[in-house]
């Protein structure tokens, strides 16, 4: 169970990018969190393990205080999320396997990781997890040499390789065209369900959040705005998250040249 | 959880023969370029002790000669200053001899020659030869920078004409313009940045070079440096090379700030 | 520095055009006389004794005369020496290798710990480079005694700031996605390094160590003149003895070293990348 509590960060520059968000996931499921681009929805993952450290407030993972950890435990609290990237974050000349195994790399000795020695029962789960994501046959590709969807179906592997309590989702999407994104989201939607792992997905595309997440909460200006299903996601309530527009088309189709809209909120943020 | 699927980490070298054979290779050599170097390992072997007194003796760095100091750095800047500015001027026309698509063959080749024979010959083996001819002193030390220049600058001259956009000098010469119209039109705008910059760049590499002649006698702080060695002056040695540190790295400053502005 | 003004002065007139704008000019002159100036005052400070020019030309006609033919019997004594200053190069970059990965890691911002770690890797990058590595061959000398170990070691204490810098540089670019990716598993300090980093600037590594190689070649054919091992030794020996039939035998020997090395060199960056 993820507990948020007054979660403050304001960036050396001035810019508050989280105002007090306060949440609670305790039910294994997908939750997206919408909003325009500058609405810290990036800042609240990457505060949740801390890749970012918050200003002030607490994230308590299973009664661990993340907030309060030292590097060492900080570390260890780390190898319970796993963490899947917009633009992948992949090794990129390393292979597919040992993309997914550096998942382990929290339990191997340095020695391990060197020699790329990671435990049998490693390299078995690593086996099982690229079937699972369609990659079977490829482990021995370099990451470089593998397509936008591919190389995602990798970076899903490695943070399941994980075997994480919680799964840290950043715009998974975003950087992939509109078929491979929606096969991307129900290859991490099947799989966060047949794990039981709850999964925070941070996602810009309403209709993809609609149509697979289990609730969907709306971030704006730092702030939590929206919180329900996604059924409640009607017009009111996106305006309340993105700001007055004519919603009757979005909710309906997934909106290819959402891109615009994007960079448009961007402007407005800054 | 039957999976019996194995997983090899992949090697830098996909053939196990050349891989392994690499390693017994390089083993082999270590042995016997170790085994044939003419070494006195008994001496050697009071390398820590020689090098901890030696230490002690160079600290603390002695300033108290700082005269001859800074006429030893004042000479190696003027050296350097000389050399680049000379270097740099005679480099042009042998940088664009030496670039394949502005000049016929033979002029291209021989001009590669100048720079392949000045290049291949370190600084020293220049210096050596100077001091022959005109004497101990900075002049020597000026000649070798000047040769070391020229063949650094004109090299990277040459490889900028070669590089740079041929259509612009298509467009120059069709309007009748002669070679050294097309020079002056369609060549210097293209690459005038990127030589100030490299002349720059040799400016910083002289004073750094500025010190190495003067072992051989070319002038300049490399033969107080080295006189401080032979008289065992170790702090007065620290002390020189304390300077040029300082020295090489407000030079390193000032040329990357100027080649900065320059683009 | 290539504004062109195109304002038209006086639109009754005829339009005058002109490649700078007199502020321009003025400055550039500047420039130019500066430079002048300072290369004037530098020339005339080194008081150098031109009547030396004046026989210039003819000393160095007597030398290359005595040069020529080549004392070419000579020639199977240098090859022993030759082959020393190729271990020197080789075992000497072997050494960097070594140490210049480390120093490296240490003075790439996004990679050091802390301020004082970056500032004394950035530290040990310079006084590497700032000491010529003839000068390193003479603190080794001192410390070894001479012969080629000083050498290797002068050769590997020089290179360190070349590799460093270069590797330093390769790492500041590096993808820091990848980097985050590798912090977010749990992975220690050391680990992301291994694992996040050093794949990135893996091919920057060979290719600057082979660089080096090439480079510490031609470094070592001088070693010799401080008694820090190689073919230096012979060449001094030669010229201080007037040999200057065996001095074309060693340039020789030299020329094709530094050619061979150069060639192996470019060859094998030009397979890396």
């Amino acid at each position: 169970m993820l507990k948020i509590t007054d979660l403050v960060k304001e960036y050396p520059n001035g810019l508050r990018a989280l105002k007090g968000v306060t949440l609670t996931i305790a039910d294994p499921g997908v939750v997206a969190v919408i909003g325009p681009s500058g609405a810290g929805k990036s800042t609240l993952i990457r505060c949740i393990n801390r890749l970012v450290d918050p200003t002030s407030g607490r994230v308590v993972l299973d009664d661990m205080d993340v907030t309060a950890l030292g590097r060492r435990d900080l570390r260890k609290a780390r190898r319970r999320m796993g963490m899947i990237f917009q633009e992948y974050n992949l090794v990129e000349r390393l292979t597919v396997m040992e993309n997914v195994l550096s998942g382990r790399l929290g339990y191997v000795s340095f020695w391990q990781a060197w020699r790329r020695r990671y435990p049998p029962q490693d390299v078995a789960a690593a086996f099982d997890l690229l079937d699972r994501v369609g990659l079977d046959g490829r482990e021995n590709t370099r990451a470089d040499a593998l397509s936008g969807g591919q190389r995602q179906r990798v970076g899903i592997a490695r943070a399941l390789m994980q075997r994480p309590d919680l799964l840290l989702v950043d715009e998974p999407t975003a950087s992939l065209d509109p078929k491979t994104a929606r096969q991307i989201m129900r290859i991490l939607v099947e799989l966060a369900h047949e794990l039981g792992t709850p999964a925070l997905v941070n996602i810009h595309d309403v209709h993809l959040a609609q149509s697979f997440a289990d609730r969907v909460i709306g971030l704006c200006d730092g702030e939590v705005v929206f919180d329900g299903g996604p059924a409640d996601l009607t017009a009111e309530a996106l305006t309340a998250i993105y700001g007055e527009e004519d919603w009757s088309a979005t909710i309906r189709p997934a909106d290819e040249d959402d891109e615009n809209g994007e960079n448009a909120a961007v402007a407005e943020a800054v | 959880m039957a999976d019996t699927r194995i997983w090899r980490p992949p090697a830098l070298i996909e053939s196990p023969a050349l891989r392994h054979g690499l390693t017994l290779a390089v083993i082999l050599y270590l042995v016997w370029s170790i085994g044939g170097l003419d070494i006195d390992w008994g001496r050697v072997s009071q390398g820590l002790p020689r090098a901890g007194r030696m230490f002690e003796r160079m600290f603390p760095p002695n300033f108290e000669r700082w005269e001859l100091l800074v006429r030893g750095v004042v000479e190696s800047l003027e050296m350097a200053l000389v050399s680049s500015l000379v270097g740099m001027i005679i480099a042009v026309p042998i940088g664009l001899c030496a670039a394949g698509n502005m000049v016929p063959k033979p002029v291209y080749l021989a001009a590669r020659a100048i720079i392949v024979v000045t290049r291949t010959f370190h600084e020293v083996i220049w210096a050596l030869f100077f001091v022959k001819i005109v004497g101990f002193g900075p002049l020597a030390g000026v000649l070798t920078l000047i040769v070391a220049s020229v063949s650094f600058i004109s090299k990277m001259l040459a490889e900028d004409i070669e590089n740079m956009n041929m259509g612009q000098v298509e467009a120059v010469r069709a309007t009748g313009a002669s070679f050294p119209k097309i020079l002056l039109y369609a060549v210097t705008p293209q690459i005038l940045p990127r030589y100030l910059g490299v002349a720059i760049y040799r400016l910083d590499a002289n004073i750094r070079h500025s010190t190495v002649v003067g072992i051989v006698g070319g002038g300049g702080i490399g033969m107080t440096l080295t006189a401080t060695f032979k008289r065992y002056d170790y702090d007065f040695s620290l002390a020189i090379l304390l300077t040029i540190i300082a020295l090489v790295f407000l030079g390193e400053f000032f040329s990357s700030w100027v080649r900065g502005r320059l683009r | 520095m290539t504004g062109t003004d195109l304002t038209p002065a006086d639109l009754t007139g005829p339009r005058v055009w002109k490649r700078f704008t007199p502020r321009q000019s003025l400055v550039r002159f500047l420039w130019y006389l500066g430079c002048v100036a300072l290369f004037a005052w530098s020339l005339s400070h080194l008081e150098i004794p031109w009547f030396y020019f004046l026989d210039a030309h003819e000393q160095a006609a007597d030398l290359l005369t005595r040069m020529f033919p080549p004392h070419w019997d000579y020639g199977a004594e240098i090859l022993d020496p030759l082959l020393e200053t190729i271990h020197i190069a080789t075992l000497g970059t072997i050494v960097t290798y070594f140490i210049a990965l480390p120093v490296a890691f240490l003075a790439a911002r996004n990679t050091t710990p802390n301020g004082v770690t970056w500032l004394i890797g950035r530290f040990l990058l310079v006084a590497s480079r700032s000491v010529n590595t003839v000068v390193w061959a003479l603190i080794f000398v001192a410390i070894f005694g001479p012969g080629p170990v000083a050498g290797i070691w002068a050769v590997a204490f020089r290179s360190i700031g070349f590799m460093g810098k270069l590797i330093a540089e390769a790492i500041e670019e590096i993808d820091q996605g990848t980097v985050e990716a590798i912090e977010a598993t749990g992975a220690s300090r050391m680990k992301v390094l291994l694992i996040g980093v050093l794949p990135q600037v893996l091919p920057v590594i060979y290719g600057t160590t082979v660089y080096r190689w090439d480079i510490n070649i031609r470094e070592s054919t001088v070693l010799g003149l401080v008694g820090a091992g190689g073919i230096g030794i012979e060449l001094y020996s030669a010229i201080n003895q007037f040999q200057w039939a065996d001095v074309s035998v060693i340039l020789g020997g030299i020329l094709i070293v530094v050619l061979i090395s150069e060639f192996v060199s470019a060859g094998v960056r030009a397979r890396i990348t």
